[in-house]
């Protein structure tokens, strides 16, 4: 018997009211230890999608289940890391990170702890105490992912999180996150508009369409865990960035 | 020349060029018509010999000043919470909030007094009425304008409303709180000012600077009214300058206003 998935999504149908179909029938499963990228034109409900598993927004029709239960219930498993920082600005980095601790009712050692855990995760311990506005936009946004990992999610859902950032920025963030999995097992859904940056990351990378959003394609990802900065400048890599490019192309090609 | 030094000379030198034409202006009017503009001389002078009951008078105007002040800061943010928690309340309540901030305060006075009684009462509840408006309106601006990524933020982490409102809505509307607070600091003391000249007496406290300016200008003492215009001023001054220094406490370390002194 295959093992229960993850994360489920059976023939999910997203409209708001009376509205456009903004998902059609998407089926999907994760298994522990996935990186499924979204990848698709703009207006492919890929975010949408997002933030239905996150349970931010109900489906119309169909299932989905996070570890068994419904996306509300799994609540305490899913953290989302959003396309801006998201911080609060009068709270400096360690207590913008212990926020969500808080909100839980977790006993502030504990809080202590977790904080210092996650802060060192992502090399920011010697900015506990500053405030957002002090931060690099790079570095606000690893704040916003210590913040995601303070609740050790089974599943972290990230929204575009580098999109805002220049070129070197995201690869190195890119580096930082799988070096971060290597210390934390979670899995991953990462909507970006870089097929470069999904190859990199993921072990999957779904391709969708617009009008309605639907998937499109499923492109696996051979290259083996741990990645590194060598990574991208092996003759598989490109090969893979170019032929995803063109799936890429030729979905937007029929759109248009 | 340093900035800092010019950030002095410049302000000093436009106020003696103030007092230089005011002198022109005086001079200029002709003896016999000169005891309508005093000169900043006589002002001082009368400032001396009335330092006592203006002293006083500024000391009760002061405190009319601060419980109306305190009240409607107090009052303000109970209502601008109540109508931040339902649109459905604001629209109903929000146009008679208009209604109180344009009726003339000044045309129910006299009726105030008899409802409130003379003196502090009057002046308390005229201020109050005065500094409410751009408190609550301020105020319920702030708390409705929290970032949308942030109340998702609070949402995705299930927190509950309470947490919400405090550790979110709350902080998040003090740039608006504070922006409310300067400008019912400028009205709180000119809203004593008038309860106290429409409504204040003599009557057990002497009454307020509004008082002694009518008395003054029945007197035809008007080097004290001037004094008198001037201790107002310094009592705004006051008012807004703790306003200014508070809302430096509460914000510079994390508030984008304040970015370049931090810098």
């Amino acid at each position: 018997m295959p093992p229960v998935p993850l994360i489920e999504l059976r023939e999910v149908t997203k409209r708001y009211g009376q509205g456009p179909v903004v998902l059609d029938r998407v089926s999907l499963t994760a298994q522990p230890g996935d990186f499924v990228s979204l990848i698709g034109p703009s207006g492919c409900g890929k975010s949408t999608l997002l933030r239905l598993i996150a349970g931010l927004n109900p489906i119309s029709t169909g299932s989905i289940t996070v570890d068994g239960q419904t996306p509300e219930q799994a609540a305490a498993e899913l953290a989302f890391v959003f396309q801006e920082p998201t911080l609060l600005p009068w709270l400096t980095v360690g207590k913008n990170i212990a926020l969500p601790q808080q909100l839980r009712g977790v006993a502030p050692a504990a809080i202590a702890a977790t904080t210092q855990k996650v802060l060192d995760l992502v090399r920011l311990d010697s900015r506990a105490r500053a405030y957002p506005r002090q931060l690099s936009g790079g570095q606000k946004m690893r704040v916003s992912i210590a913040r995601a990992l303070s609740l050790s999610p089974k599943i972290l859902l990230l929204d575009e999180p580098f999109g805002a950032l220049d070129e070197m920025t995201r690869e190195h963030l890119n580096e930082e996150l799988l070096a971060i999995r290597e210390h934390q097992a979670w899995a991953a859904f990462f909507v970006t508009h870089s097929v470069a940056e999904a190859v990199f990351l993921s072990n999957r990378i779904v391709v969708m369409a617009a009008g309605p959003g639907r998937i499109h394609a499923e492109i696996p990802v051979p290259f083996a865990y741990p990645r590194t900065a060598q990574t991208r400048l092996s003759r598989e890599y490109h090969d893979l960035v170019a032929e995803v490019s063109r799936v890429l192309r030729s979905v937007e090609n029929a759109a248009a | 020349m340093s900035k800092r030094f010019l950030n002095i000379l410049l302000p000093a030198a436009t106020g003696a060029l103030f007092v230089a034409v005011w002198y022109v202006v005086r001079f200029s009017m002709g003896e016999e018509m000169q005891f309508l503009l005093p000169s900043p001389g006589d002002i001082l002078t009368a400032l001396h010999e009335n330092a006592g009951s203006l002293a006083r008078a500024a000391l009760n105007t002061t405190q009319g000043a601060l419980l109306g002040f305190a009240a409607a800061i107090i009052v303000s943010s109970l209502l601008a919470l109540a109508l931040s928690l339902s649109s459905l309340v604001r629209v109903s309540f929000y146009p008679y909030l208009m209604l109180l901030q344009m009726t003339p305060i000044i045309i129910f006075a006299p009726i105030l007094v008899l409802w409130v009684g003379p003196g502090l009462h009057s002046v308390v509840v005229i201020t109050f009425l005065i500094c409410f408006f751009p408190l609550v309106v301020n105020s319920t601006q702030g708390l409705i304008s929290t970032d949308r990524n942030l109340v998702e933020l609070f949402r995705m982490y299930r927190a509950s409303r309470a947490q919400e409102i405090l550790r979110l809505r709350v902080p998040a509307a003090f740039p608006y709180f504070f922006t409310g607070l300067r400008i019912a600091a400028t009205l709180a003391p000119i809203g004593a000012l008038v309860g106290d000249y429409t409504a204040g007496s003599s009557a057990g406290d002497g009454g307020g600077l509004g008082f002694q300016a009518i008395i003054f200008s029945s007197q035809a003492k008007y080097p004290a009214l001037f004094a008198t215009a001037a201790i107002t001023c310094v009592l705004g001054f006051i008012f807004v300058a703790f306003v200014i220094s508070l809302s430096w406490l509460v914000m510079h370390k994390w508030h984008d206003s304040y970015e370049r002194a931090d810098a």
